[in-house]
């Protein structure tokens, strides 16, 4: 019997890991190649394939004295407007999850409503709250962080969803609570850790959105990034590609960087989860 | 006796009259009242603020100018906003929504006009202007005289600022012959998937003069863009006719080889495509110019009004030139011998009487375009 | 009487959330709303509405459901496999971080640049359809398909997948390898396990996944605008040419009817979601 399934096993393995390299050469040529174009077409000197190279319009985007200001701004609105999606959805869908389950509905098409409406159109809704806010509390660039939470919503409540979906809300928390654990204990050392998955994608999915957008942003008169990307761009055709390959290397690099950072803390939150609760009862969990 | 108490009167009559012009020039001569920030706003020309060096003083206090849809490949703006700033290093420039459209920039002032970041002044495309009054504040710039009647609205709401004609730009190494002599050319089998607008004429300006152009060549009027659109259709069904955006990639990567657009902004692709080409049909000359205006509640109005008197300065309108765009005051600089000869012979050859759309013929294009383009390229 | 304090308590966890959400949100939807009633003159009126059954308007409706259907479906499809493929990897390993940041990036990525990057690839001057016609094999024989809506649903995956991957692995996260073992241990094979253990559990986040990819492909303008940049055929094209156009064919009062009309759309979808939840956990019980 052993035998048999340990041969089934092998042999599901090797289906299993078949499927993933053609998975992955698939999408790797599929997503990879029209990246692979724009960066040979970044780096022509002439108009052909066969022209030589030349790093000139990528140098080009180094000379641009108003980028950097503009990549301070929309990192400084990525941080903002995470920590403030974390902070307002992960609590109430644990909350609604548990209390108010007849709600959930209506959460989940709130969180769907800003990706209904097109950004040229729902900046029309913007403009008088943000001339009352420019007049009358701040000008800032980083008050464009109220606007990007709300754009945020649809893929960082569909991720998280999906998170809290695989695990059993129920049950954690009232082990959790049966054990004298606040509810900010029990958000932050049981729900979070269990869902670090979730909601490092929802922080990716939120960074990278408010690094690519540019139409909130550009008819509300704010230069980002993105909007100074379109400026450089406008100079000439090659360092329009340079600029926009240089921006998704840029955003690539600081996800992973994130991924790496947000993956640390879970396992340590476990064996703490796990140390608290087996203190709390005095016994082993 | 008599003499002395008329002199005595002269005397005290002349002593008045000194007292009285001293009195009556004193607040002219501190320069700090002449252009303040409501004398700016509501300042007719550079004199009603005080002179051009009261305007200067007031813009640098002023520090920043807002400018908007200015990408620095049109018409030579690049330049012209380093111009600028080179020439009064204390106004910094932020230039907004590079890509926007002459709507987007009214938008902006009516949406957000009275924020800091608001627009202080607008190019905008005639029928924009035309519908928008209300939001311009009136300035006559020091060269008013030169721009003809036609070309400006009296009281200084608006006046045009440089133009070009409607082409057909291609790379000659792409087309079959290596010239286009004719729009009939662009029926051939070699110009399959070739040849694009800039943009959407029932949306874009530049757009819907081009299909006003090859409406004229085919034979329109234009009172009448049918044709035009007739053409396009066959365009389309040859296959040659593309609806792809045409951007200056598109051009150097050789997907657009032909687009129809501003001659001006037509030969800016000769700096990426060393073969590209401006080909203005002979028998459809198409003008068309854009117009300055000053936003009424530009956040900073004295710098607006010293950008357009830099715009409509001899420096100005040079930069237009060398950015192949005819500056309105290009017969004036030629007769005064100020205009950039070397540029204004690089500028693409026309031979023949332009056209121009007027505001009633432009609005029956729209109409006409709003119900069968669509249709047309489908 | 407890119960209706409890109830009363359990509605202040989701007080910051609506109230942001009010604020930043249905206030702008609001203001598009009224907008719909609006006529040029600025007084109460419905003739927006009859603008929504021009005939441009009507084929435009048809053209983005079609395409967000296709897109969302086959992204969906498309995205579970390799998201799949991504979840039976190393879950702490450098290349599941690498694949999921770069799921990030690409999520976001779209407009000009991303039609560019595809014409530079397939498109009549890029490398792989000249490679091909150099071997006999001409894409464009019958059309310009890449310049059709064809073509904008292939681009249009190129942000789907990533999306799919970003907010369903999470889901993929919480299948726990007993269920397999239990699985096989009651002597089912692959396709029982999925058909009665992890199919069922990961249709409510499939689902979930896939009507957020209907939205994002739904309300997408910049790349369509990219790609087909004549005649609007797409409705946030449609949107933006009211709000834009500068021939004189400016119309805020219809964009902000057919934004109205966008999200009654995404309702009747959102209805159907619902509906299909409910159904298809009775029919796999």
């Amino acid at each position: 019997m052993a035998a048999v399934s340990g041969g089934f096993q092998r042999a599901r393995r090797r289906k299993l890991q078949a499927f993933r390299a053609v998975v992955f050469i698939l999408a790797g040529l599929f997503f990879l190649v029209p990246i692979l174009a724009m960066l040979e077409f970044s780096t022509r000197a002439g108009n052909t394939f066969t022209s030589p190279r030349t790093g000139q319009f990528w140098r080009q985007i180094f000379d641009y004295p108003d980028l950097v200001a503009a990549i301070t701004a929309s990192l400084e609105l990525a941080a903002i407007t995470s920590a403030v999606m974390l902070v307002l959805l992960v609590p109430t869908m644990v909350w609604v999850r548990l209390r108010l389950p007849g709600l959930s509905r209506i959460v989940e098409f709130i969180c769907l409503l800003p990706l209904t409406i097109p950004a040229i159109v729902l900046v029309v809704g913007f403009f008088p709250m943000y001339l009352w806010m420019g007049n009358n509390f701040s000008d800032n660039i980083l008050t464009l962080a109220f606007a990007y939470v709300i754009l945020v919503l649809p893929y960082c409540y569909r991720a998280i969803d999906a998170g809290l979906g695989a695990i059993d809300v129920k049950t954690l928390t009232e082990a959790a609570r049966s054990l004298g654990a606040s509810w900010f204990t029990v958000m932050w050392r049981v729900i979070v850790p269990n869902v670090s998955a979730a909601i490092l994608n929802a922080t990716l999915l939120s960074v990278a959105l408010v690094l690519g957008e540019y139409t909130i942003a550009n008819n509300l008169l704010y230069n980002n990034l993105q909007v100074e990307i379109a400026m450089l761009g406008r100079a000439n055709a090659g360092v329009s590609i340079a600029v926009a390959v240089a921006s998704l290397l840029f955003a690539f690099l600081l996800l992973v960087g994130l991924a790496f950072v947000g993956r640390k803390r879970p396992r340590q939150q476990e064996v703490l989860v796990k140390t608290y609760a087996r203190d709390l009862a005095g016994k082993t969990v | 006796m008599k003499l002395g108490s008329l002199s005595r009167r002269l005397g005290v009559a002349v002593v008045a009259f000194v007292l009285l012009a001293a009195c009556g020039s004193a607040p002219s001569g501190n320069s700090s009242s002449a252009c303040s920030e409501s004398t700016a706003k509501t300042a007719t020309s550079a004199s009603a603020c005080g002179g051009m060096s009261a305007l200067v003083a007031a813009a640098n206090a002023e520090g920043k100018l807002n400018v908007i849809a200015l990408p620095p490949d049109w018409a030579n703006y690049g330049a012209i906003i380093s111009g600028f700033q080179a020439k009064y290093p204390s106004i910094k420039i932020t230039s907004d929504n590079p890509n926007g459209s002459s709507q987007d920039e009214v938008d902006a002032v009516t949406h957000l006009g009275t924020s800091s970041r608001a627009p202080d002044v607008l190019d905008i495309g005639m029928a924009v202007a035309l519908a928008n009054t209300s939001l311009f504040a009136p300035y006559k710039v020091a060269t008013w005289g030169d721009i003809l009647d036609s070309q400006k609205e009296p009281t200084g709401l608006w006046f045009q600022d440089y133009g070009g004609f409607m082409s057909i730009g291609y790379d000659s190494s792409k087309v079959p012959g290596g010239t286009i002599s004719s729009v009939d050319d662009l029926m051939g089998s070699g110009f399959k998937g070739k040849v694009a607008l800039n943009g959407d004429p029932t949306k874009a300006n530049a757009a819907l003069n081009g299909v006003m152009m090859i409406n004229l060549a085919k034979g329109g009027s234009l009172d009448d863009i049918s044709k035009g659109v007739d053409f396009f259709h066959q365009l389309r069904q040859a296959k040659n006719f593309v609806p792809i955006q045409a951007t200056t990639a598109t051009v150097k990567n050789g997907t657009t080889p032909v687009v129809l657009d501003w001659d001006y902004l037509s030969a800016a692709h000769g700096k990426d495509v060393s073969t590209w080409k401006v080909f203005v049909p002979s028998n459809a000359i198409l003008g068309g110019y854009y117009a300055q205006a000053v936003s009424k509640t530009a956040p900073h109005p004295a710098a607006a009004r010293l950008w357009e008197e830099y715009l409509y300065s001899d420096e100005g309108q040079n930069l237009w030139l060398k950015g192949l765009a005819r500056p309105v005051r290009q017969a004036a600089m030629q007769q005064s011998g100020k205009i950039d000869a070397a540029a204004a012979a690089a500028l693409p050859p026309v031979n023949g009487t332009p056209v121009f759309l007027s505001a009633d013929q432009a609005t029956a294009a729209k109409t006409y375009l709003s119900t069968h383009w669509a249709a047309a390229i489908a | 009487m407890l119960g209706g304090r409890r109830l009363r308590l359990d509605w202040v966890g989701t007080v910051p959330f609506l109230a942001y959400v009010g604020v930043f949100l249905f206030v702008p939807t609001v203001i598009i709303a009224v907008g719909a009633f609006l006529d040029d003159g600025g007084s109460f009126s419905l003739s927006n509405f009859a603008g929504l059954f021009q005939s441009d308007v009507v084929t435009a409706t048809v053209n983005t459901v079609l395409l967000s259907a296709v897109t969302a479906v086959i992204g969906a499809v498309l995205g579970a496999l390799l998201a799949y493929a991504i979840a039976t990897g190393n879950p702490d390993g450098v290349f599941r971080r690498a694949v999921v940041s770069a799921s990030g990036v690409l999520a976001q990525f779209g407009g000009v640049t991303l039609a560019f990057a595809f014409i530079a690839t397939i498109g009549p001057a890029g490398f792989v359809y000249l490679f091909a016609q150099q071997h006999g094999l001409d894409f464009y024989a019958n059309g310009y398909w890449i310049y059709d809506l064809r073509g904008l649903a292939l681009v249009y995956l190129y942000f789907q997948i990533p999306l799919m991957v970003l907010v369903f692995l999470p889901a993929l996260d919480g299948i726990k390898p007993q269920w397999r073992e239990a699985a096989e241990s009651l002597g089912g094979r692959t396709w029982h396990y999925w058909r009665y253990v992890a199919g069922p559990l990961l249709l409510p986040s499939f689902l979930g996944a896939t009507l957020l990819l209907f939205a994002n492909s739904f309300s997408a303008y910049a790349t369509a605008n990219a790609l087909i940049n004549q005649g609007n055929p797409v409705l946030a094209q449609q949107i933006s040419g009211f709000i834009s156009s500068e021939v004189g064919l400016h119309k805020p009062g219809l964009a902000n009817a057919i934004a109205l009309e966008m999200i009654a759309i995404v309702v009747v979808a959102t209805v159907l979601y619902s509906l299909l939840q409910r159904r298809s956990s009775r029919w796999l019980q």
